[in-house]
């Protein structure tokens, strides 16, 4: 289907499946089982430029948004979602500053973004503190010129890998998520450490590490914002990156798509194709239409958000949230369309399936996103009736 | 240091069809890409400049669609392309190529290296490297896997033989050709496909190189191709049967009747 694309997206789109299809389909499978950071793809990554679409021009960047970083992310996706994954939290470390930085902290540290010398990561899961915000400990404590940060940060992508680091922390107990605050932490900084890399199911190839900080001094300069709101800047930025989770699972699900008929033209049984059958005609069917739906939500809501709407919470919610869904249901499907192959590690379905599944988890369960977009509904119904 | 890298469009060989009737290639409809080798060649001539520093200049020889290959030159990184386009330079064969890719060369400034792919896919003939080289009266090296060492004056690289390499050195100006061993090419990015589109490509005439008129073109081209053919296929299987041993005593009789 044409999405009218601008030629520029476009041309984004084609370099991202290029790259996805020449450089990181022949390696996927290799990362998965090392579980490598893919260093070597970041660079070409950010050779290519696409480090670059989602950043504003004044800071080296190409002046795009949401729509092309989740063309990108799709397109990777494809091909290894764990590799998407490691450029998505680029994206995903560096919209707070993008949006609330200051005029010195965006030509501080978004060039760097941009070119791909620098990655950046999103610091606010703790082991109490996942949908339920609230249970943050991380604390930042004003001493004199600096901030002094204190506590553990879990399962951060791009954790040790990364340079800049986006860290919610309370810098007001009494408050609670209103007494949250938004820092820059560079890596380097002494009293910054990095726990082990965590055993996951899927997305093996990217980097999840604990992220640790023992009085860990940063200038007071870095604060993103104003102390307190480090949650509104939380909201704004998975209002962004949501999309792209979106975007990652629509990736996914279309490679899984491919695979599967691809496998239903070449395996015989019962002396013709299986595609004969209409038993699996009809679920293609439904895995294409399934990925299509997801794909016109995503790059719906991007270009909503793109053109400077507000109130964006509950759409991003809802491409994140349908995408991912769909992306889980067609790869248990392209898994069972290639049988006992599609079990194998040789056939790169089964690592489509595990990749999903965190899809339907990281930015906000699928749970936590019914949440927010129900509670749009009530609160929208409320104030009509009002 | 001033590199030039010889590139040349030709139809993607995984689309390569021939006309039965005709005996020609059939490009209509078939995707046009640059020589797969040819771009090793630019590729190395690329990191040359940045190793070393200088600038590239990317020729290529061919219709006005050849334009696109210079684009994608410019994307990659090329600083300054040439089109060699016109209808006197139409139906040159490799004689006629490698004097007006020479003559081309030798308008360029203070040149220290050209670099080709060690053929192109649709002609296969590996002449027009060589021929450049023997039109310029500098020397050359071809299927080069390796560069040892570049000096503004001396190359050291190593030659793929049958049954390794050789190392061998020349003195410069010189002509290589480039294996795929190489390097690997790079994948352009946003910033130099943009500028690549926005590019004007200029082109370049038989009066701009001050070439003879008899020796471009058909004209200047004693090769004359009497006919093209897809090679007829004899896959003909023959069963012998029997013990394994008298099967193996009438294929003796067979290979020896051969």
């Amino acid at each position: 289907m044409d999405y009218f694309l601008t030629e520029e997206q476009q041309m984004i789109k084609d370099l991202a499946a290029r790259i996805a299809d020449e450089r990181v389909k022949p390696v996927a499978a290799e990362l998965d089982e090392k579980e490598e950071f893919p260093w070597e793809l970041m660079k070409v990554l950010g050779e290519a430029d696409l480090f670059a679409v989602w950043v504003p021009e004044e800071y080296g960047g190409l002046g795009g948004g949401v729509l092309e970083q989740a063309l990108v992310v799709e397109e990777l996706s494809r091909a290894c979602s764990g590799v998407a994954v490691s450029y998505a939290a680029s994206a995903l470390g560096s919209f707070p500053i993008i949006l609330f930085g200051t005029e010195e902290q965006k030509q501080r540290y978004l060039p760097d973004i941009a070119s791909g010398k620098r990655l950046a990561a999103f610091a606010l899961t703790e082991a109490n503190a996942g949908s339920d915000v609230s249970g943050i400990a991380t604390t930042a404590t004003l001493d004199g010129d600096e901030y002094v940060l204190n506590g553990t940060k879990q399962w951060i992508t791009n954790g040790g890998e990364a340079d800049i680091y986006t860290v919610i922390a309370v810098t007001d107990k009494t408050k609670g998520p209103r007494g949250y605050s938004a820092f820059i932490v560079e890596k380097g900084t002494p009293g910054l450490s990095f726990g082990k890399k965590e055993k996951k199911l899927g997305i093996r190839a990217s980097a999840t590490r604990e992220v640790i900080f023992e009085n860990c001094r940063i200038p007071k300069e870095n604060l993103l914002g104003r102390e307190g709101q480090g949650f509104v800047i939380t909201m704004k930025t998975f209002d962004r990156t949501r999309p792209g989770v979106g975007a990652q699972a629509v990736g996914i699900a279309q490679g899984a798509l491919d695979e599967a008929v691809k496998y239903a033209r070449e395996r015989v049984q019962f002396g013709q194709p299986i595609s004969s059958f209409q038993g699996i005609q009809f679920m293609l069917a439904d895995m294409a239409t399934q990925v299509e739906a997801a794909r016109a939500l995503v790059y719906s809501v991007a270009r909503w958000i793109d053109s400077g709407a507000k109130d964006v919470s509950q759409a991003a919610a809802m491409a994140k949230l349908f995408a991912s869904d769909v992306c889980m249901k067609v790869t248990v499907d392209a898994v069972q369309i290639l049988g006992g192959y599609g079990y194998m590690r040789e056939y790169p379905v089964e690592k489509m399936m595990r990749d999903a599944k965190i899809t339907q988890i990281y930015e906000g369960t699928n749970q936590i996103q019914r949440s927010i977009i129900a509670l749009d509904l009530i609160k929208k119904a409320a104030r009509k009736n009002k | 240091m001033h590199i030039v890298a010889c590139i040349k469009q030709v139809p993607d060989p995984s689309q390569a069809r021939i006309d039965r009737e005709t005996g020609l290639v059939i490009r209509e409809g078939v995707d046009k890409i640059i020589n797969p080798y040819d771009l090793h060649a630019l590729e190395e001539a690329l990191r040359i400049k940045e190793t070393k520093g200088g600038k590239v200049t990317v020729l290529s020889m061919g219709p006005a669609s050849a334009e696109q290959v210079l684009r994608d030159a410019i994307a990659m990184g090329a600083d300054q392309v040439i089109l060699l386009s016109d209808r006197q330079f139409a139906g040159a064969d490799t004689l006629a190529t490698s004097y007006t890719l020479a003559r081309a060369v030798a308008r360029l400034e203070d040149v220290n290296l050209v670099i080709c792919g060690k053929q192109a896919v649709d002609g296969d003939t590996a002449q027009v490297g060589p021929g450049m080289a023997a039109k310029l009266d500098i020397p050359h090296i071809t299927q080069v896997r390796k560069l040892r060492e570049l000096t503004e004056d001396k190359l050291v690289a190593e030659k793929l033989t049958d049954r390794g390499y050789e190392v061998v050195e020349v003195p410069l100006p010189a002509v290589i050709t480039v294996v795929k061993e190489l390097n690997e090419p790079r994948i352009p990015g946003l910033r130099g496909m943009m500028r690549a589109k926005k590019a004007e490509i200029p082109v370049w005439g038989p009066e701009d190189i001050e070439a003879e008129a008899d020796r471009i073109g058909l004209k200047g081209s004693p090769t004359q191709v009497w006919r093209t053919f897809e090679p007829e296929r004899h896959r003909k299987g023959e069963m012998l049967e029997g013990t394994p041993s008298e099967q193996a005593a009438a294929l003796w009789q067979r290979l020896r009747s051969l």
